[in-house]
């Protein structure tokens, strides 16, 4: 169905979501920018494999695509990408949260 | 989509979705300092749980879940989870890049499979539709059941989900190892990459706007799909395994831009916040590496350098003076500011420990112990931290190029530990050199600069490093956690 029509039953006003995602789409953007532009470089590899974590925020498209509306051929597909996206988020929330356990400042002396 | 879910789910659906989107901007906030950046990873982590529960909670009250829906959802998220925990927790910290990099790939095939069970609904759809054929063809493309903008928003994923996962495939092989090849045939030339991104168009414009029987529409998406893979690897092959901190990044940020696309394609915001997020977050890490360079992202990208320095690197050295472990050790016995400069090597060697045990025993004899990291030092940003952060070493001691690079001459030894292409004095000197204009760490500044590696073979780079002859180095030709074992050996012995 066209998504045009979303607005009037999503109670959207009048914009469809085409035009409200993409202004989600232009903060978020400047958003992620002002906020990663301050990580000090320490920090990079966590963050890179935290926010790849987050990636794995396809797991909600993956969940959709097992509603019974789907055929079985779709549900497959739809599980492998659970799967998939599982791994993703849990390997990466896990092993971050690993790293950072490991990050110290200096217990004692300072010279 | 079918109707209920393709509109703006119900209030408190869209609610929970928001809190979810909170908590993943506040999650990556906080990652961002050392000190809050455990909890800024567990409250993304929550934020994930958050949006899953919404997904389903919606799903649930509109009996949209069926037991075979459930039958397919259950062992998938045990087993992903399940994986997904013992991949994480068995994974050594030398190997973090390869692990980022097979990470990164699943997102991006989770996103290209995701798009594809909207395919396959939207041929069901056009196959079940009762007017099929008989009084008027039937016309269910992608584009005629959701609009241009859900079309385009499937292609987008089908072909960024492609390229992330077949790309972050080609860097796990690079960085593990396994591929030296910059091409395979044809594959990674510029020419095929070119074709294999107009076909993609083509078929995509074919799957989004004409194909409306469902054999077409899986033909054309599969194509795209298949072709989005070849063209991962073509992109990716060219990329020089010392450049995959690039690499990793970029794929980072293409990941995150999959999710993105998913998000139109399921009018979902919470995609689009955390993919855009991640996004961002990729093409930030990408700007800063290729600065740390001196080179522009194109240059990386088709692998410009490691081919035209190679021929020169094979010129030998003439008067290069090696050392062993009984000579250094009198000379950092004496020393007071020792900086340390690690590199690939070092991880190589899985050497970090040795290194802080070197360093504490420099430190109980009244010494003072920096670590002098290069931006590009190792196969991923930040991968020097994370080595020495796993050796207990304090984060308070590791020092960027800025902040160190004028203490080089007032420090007594320097030691390169597996490092090179990152303090050649060529990047300085010489104009000429492949490397010239990269900022490098000035180590020759120092009254004495120990090099430790296993030969004099070039680096990353292939151009020789002039370092080796300087007056005031020393070759100390040893696997690094060898040397640094004689090392700790010789300085207890003092």
């Amino acid at each position: 169905m066209p998504l045009a029509l979303l607005a009037a039953e999503g109670g959207s006003g009048s914009m469809p979501f085409l035009i409200v995602g993409l202004w989600v789409l232009l903060l978020a953007v400047f958003l992620g920018i002002e906020l990663i532009q301050k990580v000090p470089p320490t920090l990079h590899t966590p963050l890179m494999s935290g926010s790849n974590a987050i990636s794995g925020i396809t797991i909600v498209g993956s969940l959709l695509s097992l509603s019974s509306d789907y055929p079985i051929p779709g549900m497959i597909l739809g599980a492998i990408a659970i799967t998939l996206a599982m791994v993703n988020v849990v390997g990466g929330f896990v092993v971050t949260n690993r790293m950072l356990g490991m990050f110290r400042e200096r217990p004692e002396v300072k010279k | 989509m079918l109707l209920p879910f393709a509109a703006v789910s119900a209030p408190k659906i869209e609610l929970a979705y928001m809190v979810s989107s909170a908590l993943f901007i506040l999650g990556i906030k906080l990652l961002g300092k050392v000190r809050s950046a455990r909890r800024g990873n567990s409250l993304a982590a929550i934020a994930m749980g958050v949006a899953m529960a919404a997904t389903l909670w919606e799903l649930l009250e509109a009996h949209k879940y069926s037991g075979t829906s459930w039958a397919f959802a259950a062992p998938s998220l045990a087993i992903g989870s399940g994986l997904g925990w013992w991949l994480a927790k068995r994974v050594p910290m030398t190997a973090m890049p390869e692990f980022v990099a097979v990470f990164n790939g699943m997102g991006g095939l989770a996103s290209l499979l995701v798009a594809m069970a909207e395919v396959v609904l939207v041929a069901d759809l056009s196959s079940r539709s009762p007017l099929a054929g008989l009084l008027q063809p039937a016309t269910t493309s992608l584009a005629h059941h959701g609009g241009i903008e859900f079309a385009i928003a499937i292609a987008a994923s089908v072909i960024i989900g492609g390229v992330t996962f077949s790309g972050s495939m080609i860097a796990y092989l690079k960085l593990a190892g396994k591929l030296n090849k910059n091409r395979f045939g044809p594959l990674g030339t510029i020419p095929l990459n070119v074709a294999l991104g107009l076909l993609i168009l083509g078929c995509s414009v074919w799957g989004c706007f004409v194909a409306d029987t469902p054999s077409a529409l899986w033909m054309a998406n599969g194509l795209v799909a298949v072709l989005a893979l070849v063209l991962g690897v073509g992109l990716t092959m060219p990329i020089g395994g010392a450049d995959m901190p690039v690499a990793i990044a970029l794929l980072n940020s293409y990941s995150g831009i999959a999710g993105m696309t998913t998000g139109f394609v399921l009018a979902n915001n919470v995609l689009i916040v955390a993919g855009s997020l991640v996004g961002a977050s990729g093409i930030i890490l990408t700007k800063v590496m290729c600065k740390a360079m001196n080179r522009s992202l194109s240059n990386v990208l088709l692998g410009a350098i490691g081919e035209s320095g190679s021929a020169a690197s094979k010129e030998g050295y003439t008067k290069v003076k090696t050392t062993t472990a009984e000579e250094l050790a009198p000379l950092l016995d004496a020393a007071r500011l020792v900086i340390i400069v690690p590199g690939y090597g070092l991880a190589v060697a899985q050497a970090q420990h040795k290194v802080r045990e070197l360093a504490s025993l420099l430190e109980k004899k009244g010494c003072t112990v920096k670590y002098a990291i290069h931006p590009v030092a190792g196969r991923m940003p930040g991968h020097m931290n994370i080595l020495l952060a796993e050796a207990d070493v304090p984060y308070e001691q590791l020092f960027e190029l800025d902040q160190i690079n004028d203490e080089f001459s007032q420090a007594d030894v320097v030691l390169v530990l597996g490092a090179n292409d990152v303090c050649n004095p060529a990047a300085n000197d010489d104009p000429k050199s492949p490397i010239a204009g990269m900022p490098v760490l000035n180590v020759w500044n120092a009254r004495t600069v120990v090099v430790v590696k296993r030969s004099l073979s070039a680096g990353y780079a292939g151009i020789r490093n002039e370092l080796f002859q300087l007056d005031n180095s020393l070759m100390f030709l040893a696997d690094a956690k060898k040397a640094l074992e004689d090392l700790v050996t010789e300085l207890k012995a003092q």
